[in-house]
This record gives C-alpha cells, structure tokens and sequence, in this order.
C-alpha cells in the first residue's frame, strides 16, 4: 500500500513522497553568529537527508537531519571550516550523503557529459558544414570549363 | 455492473487497437483503399471505447462504490465532489487509464483533422499509434486493472492521499499528459515516415502543429505542477531537480528542440533526418518518465527488484520503441534526402544552435537523472544527485542560448547579416543594460550577478518586441502604415514573439527569486511581531477550524504596513481524518507580482508558535512566464498556415491512389 502511494504520488511530480510539512530549521537551532549561521545553510543546502527522498536536510524535518543540522553547526562553531566539516560528515555517512557528488573517476562521465555532448555536437555540425556548405559558393576553374561548355552545346543546339 | 461494463469496454479497445495496428499497414503497402479507410474508423471507436472505460470508472468514484478496489484505496465519502472525481487518476491505475485515453484521443484527432493528410501516412501513422495504444491497453488490463473487485465491500474508503486533495489534481496531471503523449504523434509521424522512406515538407507542416500543441499543454502543465508543488509543500521551493519532475522536463526540452528544428524542416527543407530523430527521441523520453515514476525504480533500486511486474512490463514496452524506432531510423535514415543549404549567420544556423544547447541540456537532465540508478546497478555505490549539480551544469548551458535568443528571429533564412541585426538590437541592449544599472542602484548591495540576470530576462523581452516592431517597419516605413503592417504579421510571428517574451518573464522571476527573496525563522507568542520584505507580521493566535474531512489549526497573522494592518494571512496544519497524515497549507499573500509565504511550525513549550515567512518578490513571474509561453504557442496555433492547411499536398495526392482505380 504504501509503495503504491509512493508509485502514484511520484508521478504528480509533486514530490509528494516528501508528505511532511515544512518544518526544516527550527529557531532553537539557529547560531547567534549570521555568518557562521549562513555558512551552516549553504552547507545543509548540500547534504542529503538520508531517510528522505531527494530532499536537503535544510529542507527536512526528519530526526536524522535535525541530528545533522545541529552536527554541521557545532563542527562549525568548533572553528572547522566547511570542507572539514562536510569532509566529516562524507567520512561518518558516505559520499550518498552529498546532493553534489564529487568529482572523481565513477562521476567522471556525470561531470564531464554536458562538455561531451556540446562538444560532439558542435563538432558534428561543423563537419556537416564543410559537407554541404562550401562546394556550392564558388565553381572551380574545371567547373567552369564544364559550364561554358553546356552553355555553348545549348546555344548551338537549336 | 457499469464496472464490469468498463473493463469489457477495455478489452474490446484492446481488440480494436490490434486490429488498427495491423491492417492499415497492409492496406498502404497494396494501396487498399478499404484496409486504409479502417485506420480512421478503428481510432474513433478505440477512443469511445477507452472513453466509456473512463466513464465508468468514473461513474464508481463518483457513487463511491467500494467493492472495486482502487476506489476502496483512494476515496472517501466525505471527500469533496471534485476530488472525488480528479482522485480517478490520484492513483497508478487510474493515471494509467487516463493516459490511454488521452493517447486514443489524439489518435482521434488524426483521424478527425487529417483528412488532407496522404491517405497512406495517415494508415500509418494511425497504425504506429495503435501499436503504442495496444501496448499501454495490454499493460492496464494484466497488471494495473482499475476494476478489480473486492468482496466484501468495505463501508467506508481508505481516502485520497491528502496532498493531492487539491484543485491542482484537476489540473496538473491533464494538461501534463496532454502534452506528453502528444508527443507520441510526433513519434508516430516519424517512424510512418521512415516506413515510407519519404518525408517532405509537407510532413513537417503536419508535424509541427502537433508539436505545438504537445508543447504548449506540458509548458502549462510542468508550471502547473510547480506552483502547486510550491505552494502544497511549504517550504516555498518552485523546482527540486527531483527526478520525477524531470521526467517530465526532459521531454519538454527535446520538444522545445523539435518545435524549433520542425520549423526549419517546414521553411527550408533543412535538418531532416535530425527532426525525425528528435521527434523519436522526445516521445522515448516521455516513455522513459513514464517508466521512472511508474516502475518504483526511483524509490529505489531493490524496490523495483522485489516487485518487478510493472516495471519490467514497461520497461519492455519502453526497449520495443525506442529500439525499435532508433534500429528503423539507422536503416532508413540514409534513404531521406538532405534539404537546402544554409550559412552559418541564417535564421536556421541559429535554430541550430538551439537545437545544440536544447539537446546538451536534456543529455545533462538525462543523466544526472539516470546516473545514480545505473552507477548502483552496476557497481553497488549509492551516490546522490541534486540541485547543486544541475544548477552548476544546467544553468551556464541556458546562459548562452537565452543571450542568442533575439538574435534568431530577427536572422533571415539562408544567410544572414549578423552586425544588421546588431544594429536592430542597440535599444534593446541599452534598455536591458539601463535595467542592471537600475537594479544595483536601487537595492543597494544586489549581486552584480543578479542585475545581469534581470538584464537578461529584460533583453529576451525587449528582443522579442524589436522583432515584431522590425517586422513592422520601423525606422523603414511611414508611421502611417505600422500599424496596419503590425496587424497584418501572421500569427505565428506574433506566437514566437510571445513565447519568447514570456521566457524573459520567467527569467526574471526566477533571478528575482534566488537573489533577493529573504527568510525568517521565529516563534512567536500571540502578539508578537516579526518583520518580512517591506511588511511587518503580527501573530494574532492558533484556532482550531473543521473541514469536511479534515481538522486542522490555523494560525491568523495580520500583515503591517507602515504600522497600519492591511490584510490577513492564515496558514494551517491539517490531520486528514482518515489517513492521520498531517499536511501543512501555506499562508500565501500576493501583492503585485511578489508573495509573502507563510508557513506554521511546531508549538513551543512556552505557548509560542513556530513560523517560517518569507517574502518573495516577483516570484509569480515564473509562472505568469510560464502562461505567456503557452500563450505564444496557443496564438502560434491560430496562424492560419496550420489552419487552412496546406494545399500542396493534397494536389500531390489526387492522381495517387491506385488502390481505387484498380
């Protein structure tokens, strides 16, 4: 039953897997400090929240990403900067945990796909270019030969 | 009985479907006129047959009927009428069944409104669509039957998942489905025309349309969808990058590249073999949406591999045309000839390059979408994909397409003069430049990236009114005859026009969104205030309220201005009695084009209530964008071009049917 909520919800793009209000950041956990508070978000912006389905811990209201929040920020407010602190928690919860992966050998061709295909596609049309586009512009001095000599035949003809 | 009735209906559109898939193939292969005739004929009764199918489940929802099982799951006696009704396709079988019958029913309209079509493209591609319609009917019936019984009948149903009990189920999955099974007449066409081996001109201005329409419902639809999801959700997002919207996304890009290759094809008898292509490949995508959010494959891969049926069936069905179609397309393709020739500064290289940027995008999509499913299947490593990376990819891909976009129109065909055009667009760069500057000075501190971003959506809509007035004459005719000139344009110039104003619209909107929107988390006791944009909130109290099958608490806010009230907001959380799931309805305030989006909390120990407020200026830009776009393919669809039709064609058909005088 609840696969089958979750088959039909999926297709009313509504994202209505994610049936729990909006709750997300609570004030309590809010740092006194705006900067750190602000980095703390850009940070939760990025990271999944595991028991959800496509959804930030930023966004969610699940326990796990409440436990996360509060993680990042007390890394935060212990002076790590944000790499060390998304590091960390790569290194407790695995890289499924960034809703960026990393660049690395198995999302090489994730990355690189979008220069791939502009790339090959750039370069196939300017293939067909050549193809078709330049021998009409202008004959060669044969071609020419060749056309004066129809020209003439046509004009004897009759 | 009028269920029984149905899903007999159902297995008889099953038998009509085979039929039409077989014999208008041997009719145009022998030239039988009859075998040709039964195309059109089988079309209108598979579409009444599916539509009586439809009916009739229907007719359960509405009497609540709970001995059929998919009623029992998703209906309620105390839902409102109208959900009710749109809970048909709240559901897998139901949303099946509605896709059927809107696959029949633009099989219907082929049959309808081609009469000038060739009468052997018309067996065909009513031939190819019933393949499809036969496949999707074979699905339904042996493993998502929605007329299943149960007995005993239960009293009482287990209720519409809440989130859906909302106008936007009426709308949304509709007008989406419209648009994306539309596009399985453009699949049609081009595998009917890699059959015959001949494709014309005249193909194209029967493709196009068709095109047109498919896009302009899903634009209409996906903008549906995202506002109902904004504003449904409650944490104020418009787009997720979550794979079940960009199923539907993807065809949407393959087809805004097909509407404007198909223009080409039609003008120019250019890029031929790739408008057959496109056309494939936007309907395979359609497919393979339908395949992600109907096989359980996006929950997860185990969850598709312990209940395989469905998706293994259509799975099935998605490698059947897609193989099929790309394995006939590499035996046929050779056979088309190449069109006309173009330079590189033309109208159609810049719908190539459209076409270049549209395509990069959806192969982005695609496999950021694809990715973590097949790198699990086949290495076991579960990594995400999420907003971050397709902003990072997707977004630099739209920058350079949505700069060349005024260029386009305003390029003659063949070849083009570039600085002219130039020329053509100083007042339009100027007014977009005057914009960033005005945008930097006025907000103090805005980004130097956000004020080019709203000089970009300034640009797309400055360049859209230049081509009109260019197309006018002005600053080369009389005052005097722009207007009568202005009014005479065709249609579908002034469609063009208009789409493209609205995607400066939706620019606009959603730079203004991302950079200037600002958020506050508070409690807040009865009494207290909190400040969002340029108002003032004050927290009145929590009420309980009664629904028709839902209770809930509401929170009444009243919104300052200068320290005088000026209206009311009032958010609640709701628990649907049956289900016992709690629901948040946001707050939502418009004024002008921007929103003040309210959203409640939890209650505090110390009698206080948690409130999220946003304040999101020119929000609504993305939509009204969105509207405008479908506008323009709507006023595109009145040219009179597509509706007259063309008569070459059918003077081209008169001396052809041999069949007749054999």
């Amino acid at each position: 039953m609840t696969r089958q909520i979750a088959v039909f919800a999926a297709v009313l793009m509504s994202l209505c897997l994610l049936a729990v209000p909006g709750k997300a950041v609570t004030p309590d956990e809010i740092l006194d400090n705006p900067v750190l508070e602000q980095r703390a978000r850009d940070i939760s912006a990025g990271l999944r929240c595991l028991v959800c389905q496509n959804q930030s811990i930023d966004d969610s209201d699940a326990e796990l990403a409440k436990d996360l929040r509060l993680l990042v920020r007390q890394r935060l407010t212990e002076g790590d900067s944000d790499t060390e602190v998304i590091d960390y928690v790569v290194s407790r919860y695995g890289e499924f945990v960034l809703l960026k992966p990393r660049f690395s050998a198995q999302t090489l061709l994730l990355w690189g796909m979008p220069l791939i295909v502009l790339l090959i596609g750039a370069a196939y049309i300017m293939m067909g270019r050549r193809g078709d586009g330049q021998t009409p512009t202008v004959l060669t001095a044969e071609e020419h030969a060749e056309l004066e000599k129809v020209l003439q035949s046509r004009d004897q003809d009759p | 009985m009028i269920v029984e009735l149905g899903h007999y209906a159902l297995i008889m559109a099953l038998a009509t479907a085979l039929l039409q898939s077989v014999l208008p193939l041997i009719g145009a292969r022998r030239m039988d006129q009859s075998l040709m005739d039964f195309a059109p004929a089988a079309s209108l009764a598979c579409f009444s047959l599916t539509l009586f199918s439809f009916f009739a489940l229907t007719v359960a929802y509405v009497t609540s009927d709970f001995s059929v099982v998919n009623v029992w799951e998703n209906s309620h006696t105390l839902k409102p009428m109208i959900y009710k009704i749109s809970g048909v396709w709240g559901n897998h079988e139901g949303s099946m069944l509605l896709w059927i019958l809107i696959l029949t029913f633009f099989s219907a309209l082929v049959a309808v409104f081609g009469g000038n079509l060739p009468s052997t493209l018309k067996s065909n591609v009513l031939a190819v669509q019933a393949w499809i319609v036969s496949t999707f009917l074979l699905f339904v019936l042996l493993t998502s039957n929605p007329f299943a019984r149960l007995n005993p009948a239960p009293i009482e149903g287990r209720d519409l998942n809440p989130i859906l009990q909302d106008i936007g189920l009426a709308i949304h999955p509709p007008l989406l489905y419209l648009g994306y099974v539309g596009f399985s007449i453009c699949f049609s066409f081009a595998v009917a025309a890699l059959i015959d081996g001949r494709i014309d001109a005249a193909w194209a201005r029967w493709v196009r349309p068709w095109t047109l329409a498919a896009w302009t419902t899903l634009t209409a639809g996906i903008a549906m969808g995202s506002y109902w999801a904004y504003y449904e959700l409650g944490w104020g997002g418009w787009w997720f990058w979550d794979p079940v919207e960009n199923a539907s996304f993807m065809p949407w890009l393959a087809g805004t590249a097909l509407l404007h290759s198909a223009l080409v094809m039609e003008k120019r008898e250019a890029l031929k073999i790739w408008t057959v292509l496109l056309a494939i490949m936007t309907f395979s995508l359609s497919l393979l949406g339908t395949f992600l959010v109907r096989s359980g494959v996006l929950t997860s891969v185990h969850a598709f591999a312990t209940d395989p049926t469905r998706g293994v069936f259509i799975l099935g069905i998605l490698v059947l045309f897609i193989g099929g179609a790309f394995a006939l397309f590499a035996m046929r393709a050779q056979t088309l000839s190449h069109g006309g020739i173009f330079a590189p500064i033309s109208r159609e290289g810049a719908l190539v390059l459209n076409n270049l940027f549209l395509t990069t995008a959806t192969a982005t999509v695609l496999v950021g979408t694809l990715y973590p499913l097949v790198l699990e299947a086949i290495t076991g490593e579960k990594i995400s994909v999420g907003p971050p990376f397709f902003n990072l990819t997707f977004g630099p891909l739209m920058i350079p397409l949505l700069l060349a976009v005024p260029f386009g129109p305003l390029l003659a065909w063949k070849r083009g003069d570039l600085w002219a055009v130039c020329q053509r667009l100083y007042a339009a760069a100027g007014i977009s430049l005057l914009v960033a500057l005005a945008v930097i000075y006025f907000s103090t501190g805005a980004p130097v990236l956000a004020a080019l971003g709203v000089a970009l959506g300034v640009w797309l809509m400055a360049g859209s009114v230049t081509d009109l007035l260019t197309r006018a004459g002005v600053g080369r005719a009389k005052l005097s005859v722009l207007w009568p000139r202005l009014k005479g344009l065709p249609r579908s110039a002034f469609g063009t026009a208009t789409a493209h104003f609205g995607v400066g619209v939706m620019v606009i909107g959603i730079v203004a969104v991302t950079a200037f929107s600002t958020e506050a988390v508070t409690t807040l006791r009865p009494g207290e205030q909190t400040t969002a944009g340029p108002f003032a909130l004050r927290f009145e109290e929590l009420r309980p309220n009664n629904g028709p099958n839902y209770t809930e608490t509401q929170g009444r806010l009243t919104v300052l201005r200068d320290g005088e009230a000026i209206s009311q907001i009032t958010p609640s959380k709701r628990i649907y009695t049956a289900r016992r799931m709690p629901t948040t309805e946001a707050g939502i305030m418009t004024t002008g084009a921007s929103q003040l989006y309210v959203a409640l909390g939890d209650e505090t120990a110390d009698g206080g209530t948690v409130v999220r407020v946003w304040w999101k200026p020119w929000v609504t830009f993305i939509w009204i964008g969105a509207v405008i776009m479908s506008l323009g393919g709507i006023v595109s669809l009145s040219d009179r071009r597509l509706r007259i039709g063309a008569p070459s064609p059918k003077r081209a058909k008169t001396p052809v049917p041999a069949g007749e005088t054999q």
